[in-house]
């Protein structure tokens, strides 16, 4: 196998008291789609989380795209990497939230504008035609001047996409995106991440409670169950045929429910 | 004793030139103190608890002292100390900007603190500086609701000027007090000091409210 986008290697993370994620292995290949899947608190969130430095890890090193994210190499030993290490690194990430955290105060093109200007010095029209763009990508072309306040839920959802796609990111990590949306509103923002993958060479990862998406989407299901993995493998054989008993009781109590 | 109407008219253009250097001095003052609270306010979040402990320190040690007391140590002590020698007109700016900068920045403090969490996890996701962080997505959100707070502070440092008096500035209060010890007649500068804060408030007051409507307007 190649070198992997995103690897794990022996990753921990404590709260307190409380081990979220004990000792995770887990390479994850280029342009690769990975659903998590699993019940609240066995850590599927905090995986993504850690990926984009939004949490620190008590252990292990996060490797993306071949090169160590948590820690650099000084003297031929890893020691924690500093803020611009990470941020250098990160640049390689995108990220799309459950409660969408659109900056209200932008209209959806300058949401999409920002970050490209500020942190990659595009100039002004190369970031708003790369805006514009994405946001008719995203079925929202005609919306680009409308503030989050005037969207819908999936719509906001779908500008948060063009947001993070902007970056042109080679990773990008899906937080239970569909969530937070009415029922009816989820069809159209799985439509847009269906196209991402398709469209796009991205290595995708999603924590996600739409079994029936994961199944048809993801090229391997990995289920957490108490900070580790439990069970993973190609979608058909974990939905059709799961071999951990965690697993099985957990599809079922959520396939009665949906 | 009657309002000499007479000897009020004859006043009033001498009132009204320290008026002058009361109007000054609390928008130097207001600005100062605008500019100094979001400068403690920032610092008090610095990831450097050195940084952040010594700006809470000395954010509530002025914030616990008198204001007459700060102005009476910059003017005769501090300043000079430090090879300036300032008239009372500077020093007077100085002390109500550094005085209500303590109190803007509790303000800033609060707007900062209600930005929800996901507006900074955003900001990391997108790879933001800080610089960058704060300057289009935190404080463009954390300083359009505390404006309202922000005026009423205005008002207030408006409403203690007269305290440079005791530093003898020529702001209004010490032109009244002098006139009246030149004539002992204190009513009539002194209801004409009175009367001129009084619109002054009404008219600042109107003027914030004028401001906070033009953005929320522009906020939704």
């Amino acid at each position: 196998m190649s070198t992997p986008m995103v690897r794990f290697e022996g990753v921990s993370k404590r709260f307190g008291p409380l081990t979220v994620l004990d000792d995770l292995n887990l390479d994850i290949a280029a342009n690769e789609k990975v659903a998590i899947i699993g019940p609240s608190g066995s850590g599927k969130t905090t995986v993504l989380r850690m990926l984009m430095t939004l949490e620190r890890i008590d252990g292990g090193i996060i490797w993306i795209d071949g090169e160590p994210m948590t820690h650099v190499q000084r003297n031929g030993q890893m020691v924690p990497a500093d803020a611009a290490h990470l941020r250098r690194v990160r640049g390689k990430i995108g990220m799309v939230f459950q409660h969408f955290n659109l900056f209200p105060h932008m209209t959806a093109l300058k949401n999409c504008m920002e970050a490209p200007v500020t942190v990659l010095r595009l100039p002004k029209q190369e970031a708003e035609a790369r805006a514009a763009e994405l946001l008719d990508m995203v079925g929202l072309g005609d919306k680009k001047n409308h503030y989050p306040s005037q969207l819908s839920g999936g719509q906001q959802q779908r500008v948060a996409i063009a947001r993070a796609l902007a970056m042109r990111p080679k990773v990008m990590l899906f937080d239970e995106v569909t969530s937070a949306l009415d029922p009816e509103l989820v069809g159209e923002v799985l439509n847009v991440i269906r196209k991402l993958g398709k469209e796009h060479s991205l290595t995708m990862l999603m924590v996600t409670h739409q079994m029936g998406f994961a199944k048809e989407f993801a090229d391997r299901v990995c289920f957490f169950y108490q900070g580790k993995i439990a069970e993973q493998g190609p979608p058909q054989e974990m939905f059709s045929n799961p071999k951990n008993e965690r697993t099985r009781q957990f599809l079922r109590a959520v396939l009665e429910a949906g | 004793m009657s309002f000499d109407w007479a000897y009020a008219l004859e006043i009033l253009p001498l009132l009204a030139q320290a008026a002058i250097v009361t109007i000054e001095a609390t928008l130097l003052g207001f600005v100062l103190a605008a500019i100094l609270g979001l400068a403690f306010a920032l610092l008090r979040m610095a990831p450097n608890l050195f940084v952040s402990g010594l700006t809470a320190t000395v954010v509530e040690f002025i914030r616990s002292t008198p204001l007459l007391i700060q102005l009476f140590l910059l003017y005769f002590v501090v300043l000079p100390r430090i090879g300036i020698a300032p008239t009372a007109f500077v020093a007077g700016v100085f002390a109500l900007g550094i005085h209500y900068g303590t109190y803007c920045s509790e303000v800033y403090r609060a707007g900062l603190e209600g930005i929800p969490r996901g507006q900074w996890e955003a900001s990391v996701a997108l790879n933001l500086s800080s610089y960058h962080t704060f300057r289009d997505i935190i404080l463009p959100q954390a300083i359009p609701p505390v404006v309202p707070a922000l005026g009423n502070y205005l008002v207030a440092l408006f409403k203690e000027t007269p305290q440079l008096a005791a530093i003898s500035a020529l702001e209004l209060m010490s032109v009244a007090k002098q006139l009246g010890s030149e004539t002992f007649r204190y009513t009539e500068p002194i209801t004409l000091v009175g009367l001129f804060f009084l619109a002054m408030s009404l008219v600042s007051a109107a003027l914030i409210r004028l401001v906070e409507y033009r953005l929320n307007v522009r906020y939704r």
